[in-house]
């Protein structure tokens, strides 16, 4: 008989915590970047005390709480305002003036985390004259993320830095036009998601969302392997109009989509790509 | 002796220039992949792709989301992402907090290589100012992994080496000539054709 070693057992119990939070709760992680979830689940494992995976699945199956937990953990949570300013000049160059040309734009920002790229979006749209008509759908799979995300209320430590990004982004006005202190806290100006419907949605399990105009899905796919980074590609493809825009992360691609080809780029380097109309080449 | 798949290297204050002197030696048909974290400002552009690539028998380029790492190959991680090792050798790429203050950080590199190909990396630590590296060379000497430490009097600043040698007692304490050798070894080692 051989014997696994540390490492291999590891690497079993993990398959096997996976496959309990999914029959348990229904959160499928199975096909996400396997060094990414051993990495955060290790963390959730030390900071409960716990000696190896099947003590985690143990507690998580038996206690709701701590699957919440470990849910939050699993969730990427760092995000930032006009993260990549580049990216949001770009958009407002390339993207917002084609926007504009539809009545009632739609927008689905997928895996938005705490919020920072909702209100960044919304304070785009509203310099370009397109907040009051633009509906957005603000997603993630972590209920707690999305109530910050719906308070918008965030440590002023990160101002000044968010300020740099917003003068990079192109922004016109003064970035403390967008918010309140509040001691040692900022409060996002809530008139800035008048028009932002937050809601729970998993990318990886959910059904289309919304028909939309356009979907920003940023630093969410660099931790899905490449055949859940085709289906979700394909939820997107399904939920975009033709014509409609597709933008992701600095380092993500479409590469590993089997509908890479239903898409023209508008910009390699911002990761900007659009749907193509009907019969379009 | 153990038959390698993969080698990471760390550094951070002057590195460029040790990478460089490291990397010189190694032909163009080098039988393993480098993946390099050198620490970099969030915002800088990978000029070292652009330098290391003028200087080098080596291809260089920027490491790539999910990309599979090639034999003669050098991979350096893209400004404000950690990279991580997969168990087929493909990379992810991660915008999750800094470790050791650094994104992208060494441990990250070599803690996920540890665990994916576990004594089939070879993992090297280089001049630097500060700890970044050290539990993850540790990590990688536990598996079995090869683990070698540039010289704390030749390193240009000898606090990271001194601080991985202290935490990981590593197989070998050298300076780049000799690692650059012993790279030439260990890749002839596993690739005999």
């Amino acid at each position: 008989m051989k014997t696994p070693s540390p490492d291999e057992i590891n690497k079993i119990e993990l398959d096997l915590l996976l496959e309990a939070v999914y029959k348990g709760y229904g959160f499928d992680f199975r096909n996400y970047s396997k060094a990414h979830i051993l990495r955060r689940l290790t963390y959730f494992q030390n900071v409960n005390g716990l000696q190896s995976f099947s003590q985690v699945q143990d507690l998580i199956l038996h206690n709701k709480s701590k699957m919440k937990e470990l849910l939050g953990e699993l969730s990427i949570k760092v995000t930032e305002m006009f993260r990549d300013p580049a990216f949001y000049l770009t958009l407002r160059k390339r993207v917002i003036p084609l926007l504009k040309t539809y009545p009632f734009p739609k927008i689905w920002i997928a895996g938005c985390s705490t919020g920072e790229e909702v209100y960044s979006m919304a304070i785009l749209l509203r310099e370009e004259g397109l907040l009051k008509r633009t509906q957005i759908f603000a997603t993630d799979f972590n209920e707690k993320a999305i109530e910050k995300a719906k308070k918008g209320v965030y440590s002023i430590d990160k101002i000044k830095h968010y300020t740099v990004n917003y003068q990079k982004a192109g922004g016109k006005n003064s970035f403390s036009d967008y918010y309140r202190v509040i001691d040692n806290r900022v409060e996002i100006d809530p008139g800035l998601r008048q028009n932002v419907q937050f809601a729970l949605h998993n990318l990886v399990s959910d059904a289309k969302f919304e028909t939309v105009n356009m979907i920003s899905c940023r630093n969410v796919l660099i931790y899905f392997n490449k055949e859940l980074q085709d289906r979700v590609i394909n939820l997107f493809t399904d939920s975009l109009i033709n014509g409609g825009y597709l933008v992701l992360g600095m380092k993500e691609s479409l590469l590993f989509s089997s509908k890479s080809g239903l898409y023209k780029t508008i910009d390699n380097d911002r990761k900007i790509f659009q749907k193509k109309l009907l019969g379009e080449k | 002796m153990a038959r390698y798949k993969l080698v990471v290297i760390g550094a951070s204050a002057g590195g460029l220039t040790a990478i460089e002197k490291l990397l010189a030696p190694l032909p163009k048909d080098f039988g393993l992949p480098i993946v390099i974290v050198q620490h970099i400002s969030p915002d800088s552009e990978n000029y070292m792709v652009t330098l290391l690539n003028n200087n080098l028998a080596l291809r260089v380029k920027e490491a790539d989301e999910k990309e599979v790492v090639k034999p003669g190959t050098v991979y350096i991680a893209p400004p404000n992402f950690h990279v991580f090792i997969e168990e087929d050798l493909s990379i992810t790429l991660s915008v999750e907090e800094r470790v050791n203050f650094s994104r992208p950080s060494i441990d990250v590199l070599f803690e996920t290589a540890a665990i994916s190909i576990g004594n089939q990396v070879v993992g090297i630590v280089l001049t630097g100012g500060n700890q970044d590296g050290a539990m993850g060379l540790k990590m990688i000497k536990d598996r079995g992994g090869l683990t070698i430490v540039q010289s704390a009097e030749e390193a240009q600043v000898a606090i990271m080496p001194s601080i991985a040698i202290k935490t990981s007692h590593p197989d070998y304490v050298l300076t780049l000539s000799q690692i650059s050798d012993l790279l030439l070894r260990v890749a002839g080692d596993f690739n005999p054709m």
